[in-house]
């Protein structure tokens, strides 16, 4: 069998020339600094980054995706356990629809919004024809959330969903023979199972958060900067590419890591769902 | 009631998800520019989308690319996949582990990873830089679609093959890949939706001239609301539901097929 390897060579050869020499590019200027003297060694461009003016937007990015992600929690797991519901029909049409927007371009569902946020926008027209006083959340903080949810909230459904839908319905009614209301069934059997449908949902909708940078520019108007249009900035007007690459070098690692946390986290659970 | 509740719950989540869109499509209709009034019914933005150079060039070149894109990376991450299964433990994590970096990686960072390398090594920017990303977000996508049915092949009927006269590469194509094909259309689907569908890593990696549906969408929203934009997420939509539902009709049909089948054989 070892010699059929060889046919994946020019994949090898591919990755190691488009995905690993464009990241050792990325730590090659991440950690040197452009002087009189040429290029040096310096840790300068992470300890830029410490500076309160980039704190404030590594904080802000994560305090965000953080927010979004919750309300797409709170928003998504009811609606997956009724989807999952034994008494609720047509489930495949639920799921097909939940799908169809997510498959519609990324770009095309964020500009609806702005059309319907605008100041003279469909939703103020509507409430100042009603005599109600107008809302004016375009370019603010609670419309790049608003964008976050409505973007992601199927991410964080369909994982739940399928766990939800997999749980073997003879445990929950051994729960409700043994004596459990429906409140602590739900607290001591069926959530603890869904957990690592909840963990991939909050994988699913907080990375993608914290890294965009079209929400943050369409519905937050560029008054917010997020830490995905600090990296573009400094890539694209700014061509500071030393700051840009040891920017995207603290994402990655703290993205790789909190994967690795939530991967290492998921397993431990099936394991012990196992004994 | 409480099954009521539920329903309006339900409802209400797809009303959220739904609003934006049927909103887009109804004003894909009104002949008044500005959404606030409605003018009357009017198909000018339908004939002033088709007619919109801009447009129809970034819709020319998604799909060049999406399509080119989907079959390089469908062939060399099929071929990828049959490699590395066939390959010792180590060398093998190690490709695995280096394949799942651009799909963990935010798209961002890739993007401007591939940016630093097409400028670092003096390229044009435009199509080939922008197909090279494409496919390089690709490929991993196909891999972990071929390999899970590879892992179920069953050694055996490869070597009966054999056993009985064909030659490798006959084996291959009569036993080995028809038993893969439905991990390589999984692939090949999902890299050309992906292609399809990409905002970031194109931004990064294309010139002028060359701009993807996406770009185009994202400069025209960014100088505000225009009313072609409206049109074109109209069929937009339409084209995606009318391709789901297709999908989904074949499949039930299949499983259908199936079980008429099996009642048959008992």
């Amino acid at each position: 069998m070892d010699k059929k390897s060889f046919i994946a060579y020019p994949y090898v050869v591919w990755m190691v020339l488009f995905i690993i020499v464009p990241i050792l590019l990325v730590f090659y200027y991440g950690f040197t600094v452009e002087t009189s003297a040429g290029v040096q060694f310096s840790l300068e461009n992470f300890k830029r980054f410490f500076e309160p003016v980039y704190l404030v937007v590594l904080l802000r990015s994560f305090g965000l995706a953080a927010i979004s992600t919750i309300i797409c929690l709170l928003l998504g797991y009811p609606l997956a356990m009724i989807l999952a519901g034994k008494d609720f029909k047509r489930k495949n049409v639920m799921l097909l629809l939940l799908m169809v927007p997510m498959w519609m371009n990324f770009l095309l569902r964020t500009y609806a919004w702005l059309t319907l946020l605008e100041k003279k926008g469909i939703i103020n027209n509507f409430l100042s024809m009603l005599n109600l006083p107008t809302i004016n959340i375009i370019y603010t903080t609670k419309a790049v959330v608003l964008g976050m949810v409505y973007n992601f909230l199927p991410f964080m459904v369909l994982p739940i969903y399928t766990v939800l839908s997999k749980i073997d319905k003879s445990v929950i009614e051994a729960a409700e023979d043994l004596g459990a209301n429906s409140l602590t069934t739900f607290k001591k059997v069926i959530f603890p199972l869904s957990l690592p449908g909840v963990i991939s949902g909050i994988t699913m909708v907080f990375m993608p958060a914290v890294t965009t940078f079209i929400i943050s520019r369409l519905l937050g108007g560029g008054h917010y900067k997020l830490i995905g249009n600090l990296i573009e900035q400094q890539f694209l007007s700014v061509y500071d590419w030393n700051f840009g690459s040891a920017i995207s070098i603290i994402m990655m690692i703290i993205i790789l890591i909190s994967m690795a946390v939530l991967s290492k986290y998921e397993q431990i659970r099936e394991g012990g769902g196992l004994l | 009631m409480r099954n009521f509740l539920k329903r309006f719950y339900v409802f209400l989540i797809f009303l959220f998800l739904y609003a934006p869109i049927f909103v887009l499509m109804a004003y894909s209709f009104n002949s008044s520019r500005s959404r606030g009034t409605w003018g009357g019914f009017t198909l000018k933005w339908y004939r002033e989308l088709f007619r919109d150079r801009e447009i129809m060039i970034s819709l020319k070149y998604t799909i060049i690319i999406a399509v080119l894109a989907a079959i390089i990376a469908t062939i060399l991450g099929t071929a990828a996949a049959i490699g590395i299964s066939s390959m010792r433990k180590f060398p093998r994590s190690l490709v695995m582990n280096i394949s799942y970096l651009p799909v963990l990686n935010p798209d961002i960072i890739t993007g401007v990873s591939l940016m630093i390398l097409f400028i670092f090594s003096n390229m044009n920017f435009g199509f080939t830089t922008m197909l090279i990303a494409h496919i390089t977000f690709n490929t991993p996508y196909v891999i972990l679609s071929v390999m899970p049915k590879i892992k179920q092949l069953d050694a055996n009927i490869y070597e009966a093959a054999l056993d009985l006269g064909a030659t490798p590469s006959y084996a291959f194509w009569k036993v080995i890949l028809p038993q893969i094909m439905p991990g390589i259309v999984t692939g090949c689907i999902l890299a050309f939706t992906l292609s399809i569908d990409d905002f970031v890593i194109s931004f990064f990696t294309t010139g002028v001239g060359v701009p993807n549906l996406s770009i185009t969408v994202f400069s025209m929203a960014r100088r505000g609301v225009n009313p072609k934009i409206n049109a074109l997420s109209t069929l937009m939509f339409l084209s995606v539901l009318a391709l789901l539902i297709v999908v989904n009709l074949r499949m039930s049909r299949d499983i259908k097929a199936k079980r008429e089948k099996e009642s048959v054989s008992i």
